[in-house]
């Protein structure tokens, strides 16, 4: 893996996403180790994202490395009206490795293809985010045991969310049986469908949350976005028919976690917050130690 | 060498050396022309269009003196011209006919169908993978949506 971008969940093998969980679970073992001392890391927020940006510069500190970047396109030179070729060339003088999210799907690979250093994809727009595909991979793997044969429910915004698409695909090497909860309008697309079928797995269509429940080892909810809808009627018919309440969890396997990849607003009440199946919190610090791992997997400080 | 039957009349006249695009749709042969760069051919180029066709109905056609295409460069024009002919011209006399094939990839020209690719805002060539050669489906390799055959649009 060392100075392989990593843009699409695809760009490594299942063997190196693999690798990547164990050294996450080292990290997590030993989270503060210098081992990147010697070198900088760029974060290039071309738009806004607190929660990805400070679990990539915790992961780079916490491993020794110096962080440089911006936060936000408004106070870097793109608006001046710097082209996404000149700020990586320019940008990629300056560190070892550039950790990217931009608003622009395609944008990540394009900088890969003209960065000197490698890039690691926090997101181009609703493409691809790999790193929280391997973060959530890494959660179900510790909570279950394995990533062997589970029954896994998405719930929500099946159709938009890119999280769903790009962990689907990467579970479809793992003989995984798909739920898939979402109103009419929010279906899973055809394409990423395509790759279930194509590995001859197995997947349920429903629109009934409390159904589901019973049969799954992980819940993987997302929040249903108002502007998905062209009707706000319609919005306003699906939204509470997706909503987690604790006492839906009562007929659960013992083994169930529910995951979400943040923020939430509604679509999981607070109070099953204290039930010790709710994991997205977890799920959250575990990637940290999950973006560890890429760093220093990229930078080839480990093997 | 196939030998040329007599013709009563040659809509467009015949070249002595190159490359006959014959059987091209009639409303798509200024898109081929842009395809294949021809706008500023520096040697003979003879255009036909609204022609009577046995076959098509109404044809384009175009004649490109002193130029010999290389194959990816030329199967771009299956994207608008699928049926299009291909006869190469040597002292008048045919001396090789073909057809296009659409290509596995395609290159600068197809503009991605997605607004948000970084491609429409970026000065990026365009690189497309072909997914599917019947329903003529491209994959972007940026953005990796899909441009299907009704969305397929060609760059300025």
């Amino acid at each position: 893996m060392k100075n392989k971008s990593l843009v699409s969940i695809n760009d490594f093998t299942p063997e190196e996403h693999i690798r990547i969980l164990e050294l996450a679970s080292i990290f997590e073992k030993h989270p503060k180790q210098r081992i990147l001392e010697e070198y900088v890391i760029a974060t290039l927020f071309f738009e806004p994202s607190t929660r990805t940006r400070l679990s990539f510069e915790s992961a780079a500190t916490r491993l020794g490395a110096q962080v440089i970047g911006f936060s936000d396109a408004a106070s870097s030179s793109v608006q001046k009206g710097e082209s996404l070729r000149d700020t990586i060339l320019t940008v990629s003088n300056y560190c070892d490795l550039i950790v990217m999210r931009h608003p622009k799907e395609g944008s990540a690979r394009f900088a890969s293809e003209v960065a000197k250093v490698p890039i690691v994809n926090a997101g181009d727009g609703a493409n691809q985010h790999p790193t929280q595909t391997l973060l959530d991979m890494y959660s179900i793997r510790k909570t279950q045991g394995s990533l062997d044969k589970l029954n896994i429910a998405f719930v929500g915004d099946l159709k938009y969310g890119r999280t769903v698409h790009s962990l689907v695909m990467a579970l479809c090497h793992y003989n995984t049986t798909f739920h898939l909860v979402s109103p009419p309008e929010l279906k899973l697309p055809s394409a990423v469908k395509y790759h279930i079928k194509e590995r001859n797995l197995t997947y349920y269509q429903y629109t009934d949350l409390l159904e589901v429940i019973p049969k799954v080892d992980i819940l993987y909810m997302t929040r249903i976005q108002k502007e998905r809808f062209s009707d706000p009627l319609d919005y306003e018919k699906v939204k509470m028919a997706y909503i987690l309440k604790n006492c839906m969890l009562e007929g659960a396997k013992p083994n169930l976690k529910i995951l979400h990849p943040l923020p939430r607003v509604n679509e999981i009440m607070t109070d099953v917050d204290d039930n010790p199946k709710a994991y997205y919190f977890t799920q959250a610090l575990n990637g940290v130690y999950v973006r560890q791992a890429i760093l220093a997997a990229i930078l080839g400080v480990v093997d | 060498m196939e030998k040329e039957e007599p013709r009563k009349e040659l809509k467009v006249s015949a070249i002595e050396n190159g490359t006959v695009i014959d059987h091209i749709p009639s409303q798509n042969v200024f898109q081929v022309i842009k395809i294949l760069n021809l706008s500023n051919y520096m040697n003979q180029l003879l255009i036909g269009t609204n022609l009577d066709s046995n076959k098509m109905g109404k044809k384009g056609i175009i004649k490109v003196s002193n130029k010999f295409f290389k194959s990816d460069e030329i199967n771009k024009i299956a994207l608008v011209a699928p049926s299009a002919s291909l006869i190469i011209i040597k002292n008048f006399q045919v001396v090789e006919k073909g057809k296009v094939s659409i290509p596995d990839q395609i290159d600068k020209i197809v503009k991605c169908f997605n607004p948000n690719c970084i491609t429409n805002t970026e000065d990026i060539p365009s690189i497309f993978t072909v997914i599917d050669k019947k329903e003529l489906k491209l994959r972007c390799h940026y953005c990796e949506k899909i441009t299907a055959k009704d969305n397929i649009s060609f760059r300025e």
